[in-house]
C-alpha cells in the first residue's frame, strides 16, 4: 500500500517536472518556428541590426535590443549600490529593530504590483526628468530609475542570504581577534559570500531584462536607439506589446518572435552564467 | 367604470408612445433572437459598440456580444478570415481588402483626427507645412514657433493604428514621422500622454476631445464636430464595420441598430457625427 502510494506520487511529480520542461521547451520551439520566414533569405542578418521602418519594409529589431540593454544595465548598475547599502543594515550594521522593519519592507516590495510603480513613474519621476534634462522626460533613465527599485528586492534578498550563510564561527574569530562590525562585514563576510551575490546580481538583471510594463509606460517606445540616458527607447518586451496588434500574416508581426527568441536568448545566458558561476564555487569550497 | 378604462388606456398609450424610441420599439427587432456576435478591430468604435451591445443585452439575454480591439488591421483581417462576424476598421478598407475578402462595409460615423497640444501651452494655429516639420523632426524646440523654450516632444500611434494611417495620409501627406516620436497605445493613452506634458504635440479622435488637451487649427481651422460635419477640417474618416459578403441574422441585426436614429444617438453621444 505504502509502496503503491509512494509509486503513485513520484509519478505525479516526475509528470510535473516533466511538463514544465515541455513547455519551456515547446516555447522556444514555437517561436523559432513561427519566426523562420524572417530569417529565410537575405534578410535574416539585417534584422539584428537594422532599423525599424515598416512603411519601408526594414523590421531590424537592432533599436529595441540597444533599448533592451540599455535600460536593463542602468537599471542594475543603479540597484546595485542600493542593495548592497541596504543589505549591509539588514545583515549587520543595523540595530536589530531597524533591521527588522527594513527586512519586512524588502519583502514587501516584492509584492507591488510593477503597475504602480510605472505609474508613480509617470505622475512624479518623469515631469521632474523633463524640466531637469530638457528632454521629453520618458526615458532610458526614466525605465532604468524605476526598474532599479523594483529589481532591488530580488537583490536584497540574494545578498542576504548569502552574506547570513556565511559559517559563524568565521565571523566569531574575527570578533575575537578585535575585528569591528563593518571590518567583520567586509573582510570576512563579504569575500564568503561574493558568489552568491554575483548569482543574485545576474538573476536581478534577468528579471529587468525581461520586464515589460515598465519600458512601455516610461521609456517612450521611440524607433531609435538611444544615444544617452535622456533618450526615449523601446525594449523587446515593449516592442512586442505594441506590434501584436498587427495584422498576424505580417512580417512585421513575425519580427516579434525574433524579438522572442533574443529575449529568449538573453535570459538564457544570464541562466547559464548562473548556474556555472555556481559550480565553481562548489567546485572552490 | 368606462371612464377608468378611457383613463387606463390614455395613460398606457402614453406610456407606450414615450417609451417606444428608447426600449423595446428599436430593439423590437431582436425579439426571440440568440446566438452570438463577435466584434473585432478599430479601438475608437468601441465605446459606441459597448454601448449598443450593452442596450441589446439588457432587454435580450440570449444575446452574446463580444467586443475586442486591435486595431484596423486586424479588424479587417479577422473579419476576412471568418473568426469574427463584424470587423471595425477606423479607415475604409482599400479596394485590395475589400476584393480579397468579399467585404461589405458599412460607414456609420464620421470622425476627424485632430493634432493636440498641452493646455500650458500658448501655440493654438500650425500651418500644414509647419505640421509636417514638427513631425519629420525639422522643428525641434517650441521657440521656432513662438513657444517656451524647451524641445518639442512628439507622441505618435503604433502601425496597427486606423487614427495614425488618417492622419499620416490626410495632416502629414503621407510625410516621414521622426524617429524620436514617443509612442503610445489608444487615443485614450495619446490624451493622457499630451495632457500631462506640456511640451507635447500628438493627435487625437475629435470624438476624444476635452478640456485636458487643446485642437490646434491646422491652415486656420479649428477640428470640431461642425468643422469636421461641414467638410471644412479636411483630416477626417468615416468609422466602418465590415462584414464579410452581406450580413445576416444577429449581424445584420446589429449593424442595422446602429443606423436607427437611436444608433445614431449613441454615435452623438459618443462624440462622433452620425451619417444620417
Amino acid at each position: 500500500m505504502i509502496a503503491s502510494r509512494e509509486v503513485i506520487a513520484k509519478n505525479v511529480f516526475l509528470f510535473c517536472a516533466m511538463a514544465s520542461a515541455a513547455i519551456v521547451l515547446s516555447i522556444l520551439l514555437f517561436m523559432i518556428a513561427l519566426g523562420l520566414p524572417l530569417f529565410k533569405g537575405s534578410a535574416s542578418f539585417s534584422l539584428l541590426t537594422g532599423p525599424w521602418a515598416p512603411h519601408q519594409g526594414l523590421y531590424g529589431i537592432f533599436p529595441m535590443i540597444a533599448g533592451t540593454l540599455w535600460v536593463s544595465f542602468l537599471a542594475t548598475i543603479l540597484a546595485l549600490p542600493l542593495s548592497l547599502g541596504t543589505v549591509f543594515v539588514v545583515t549587520g550594521l543595523g540595530g536589530t529593530r531597524l533591521r527588522r522593519i527594513l527586512g519586512a519592507l524588502v519583502r514587501f516590495m516584492t509584492a507591488i504590483p510593477t503597475v504602480i510603480y510605472g505609474f508613480v513613474g509617470i505622475f512624479l519621476l518623469v515631469p521632474l526628468i523633463r524640466e531637469a534634462g530638457g528632454g521629453a522626460g520618458m526615458s532610458v533613465l526614466a525605465a532604468g530609475i524605476v526598474l532599479a527599485i523594483l529589481i532591488s528586492p530580488t537583490m536584497i534578498l540574494f545578498f542576504a542570504d548569502s552574506l547570513l550563510a556565511v559559517d559563524p564561527s568565521y565571523v566569531q574569530a574575527a570578533k575575537a581577534l578585535g575585528a569591528s562590525r563593518v571590518q567583520r562585514l567586509l573582510y570576512v563576510m563579504l569575500p564568503k559570500a561574493v558568489g552568491g551575490m554575483a548569482s543574485g546580481f545576474i538573476l536581478a538583471l534577468g528579471r529587468a531584462l525581461g520586464d515589460t510594463l515598465i519600458a512601455l509606460m516610461l521609456a517612450g517606445n521611440a524607433i531609435r536607439a538611444p544615444h544617452g540616458f535622456l533618450d526615449p527607447a523601446r525594449t523587446l518586451t515593449a516592442h512586442i506589446a505594441l506590434v501584436k496588434a498587427a495584422d498576424f500574416d505580417s512580417l512585421e508581426f513575425r519580427s516579434i518572435f525574433a524579438c522572442g527568441i533574443v529575449l529568449y536568448l538573453f535570459t538564457t545566458a544570464a541562466v547559464v552564467t548562473v548556474r556555472l558561476m555556481e559550480r565553481e564555487r562548489k567546485a572552490v569550497p | 367604470m368606462a371612464k377608468i378604462s378611457l383613463r387606463l388606456l390614455v395613460f398606457l398609450a402614453f406610456f407606450s408612445i414615450s417609451a417606444a424610441p428608447g426600449m423595446a420599439g428599436t430593439l423590437d427587432a431582436f425579439k426571440g433572437q440568440k446566438g452570438t456576435v463577435k466584434i473585432a478591430g478599430g479601438t475608437a468604435h468601441i465605446p459606441v459598440m459597448q454601448e449598443a451591445a450593452r442596450r441589446i443585452m439588457t432587454l435580450y439575454n440570449d444575446i452574446v456580444i463580444t467586443i475586442a480591439g486591435g486595431g484596423s488591421g486586424v479588424g479587417i483581417k479577422q473579419v476576412g478570415e471568418g473568426l469574427v462576424n463584424i470587423g471595425n476598421s477606423g479607415r475604409e478598407p482599400t479596394p485590395e481588402e475589400i476584393r480579397r475578402y468579399g467585404l461589405t462595409i458599412h460607414r456609420w460615423a464620421v470622425d476627424g483626427v485632430a493634432v493636440v497640444v498641452n493646455p500650458k501651452n500658448p501655440i493654438k494655429y500650425l500651418t500644414k507645412d509647419q505640421l509636417k516639420d514638427i513631425f519629420s523632426g525639422k522643428i525641434v524646440n517650441w521657440t521656432a514657433l513662438g513657444g517656451a523654450d524647451h524641445l518639442l516632444t512628439i507622441y505618435t500611434r503604433d502601425e496597427a493604428s486606423g487614427t495614425r494611417e488618417v492622419f499620416w495620409e490626410k495632416a502629414l501627406d503621407k510625410g516621414a514621422i521622426s524617429t524620436k516620436a514617443l509612442f503610445v497605445q489608444s487615443n485614450g493613452a495619446m490624451k493622457t500622454a499630451v495632457a500631462n506634458d506640456p511640451y507635447a504635440i500628438g493627435y487625437v479622435s475629435v470624438g476624444h476631445i476635452d478640456k485636458s488637451v487643446i485642437p490646434v487649427a491646422l491652415n486656420g481651422v479649428t477640428p470640431t464636430l461642425e468643422t469636421v460635419k461641414n467638410g471644412q477640417y479636411k483630416v477626417a474618416r468615416g468609422l466602418y464595420s465590415n462584414t464579410k459578403g452581406e450580413p445576416a441574422g444577429l449581424t445584420r441585426l446589429f449593424i442595422e441598430y446602429l443606423f436607427t436614429p437611436e444608433g445614431q444617438q449613441i454615435v452623438a453621444d459618443k462624440g462622433f457625427i452620425p451619417v444620417k
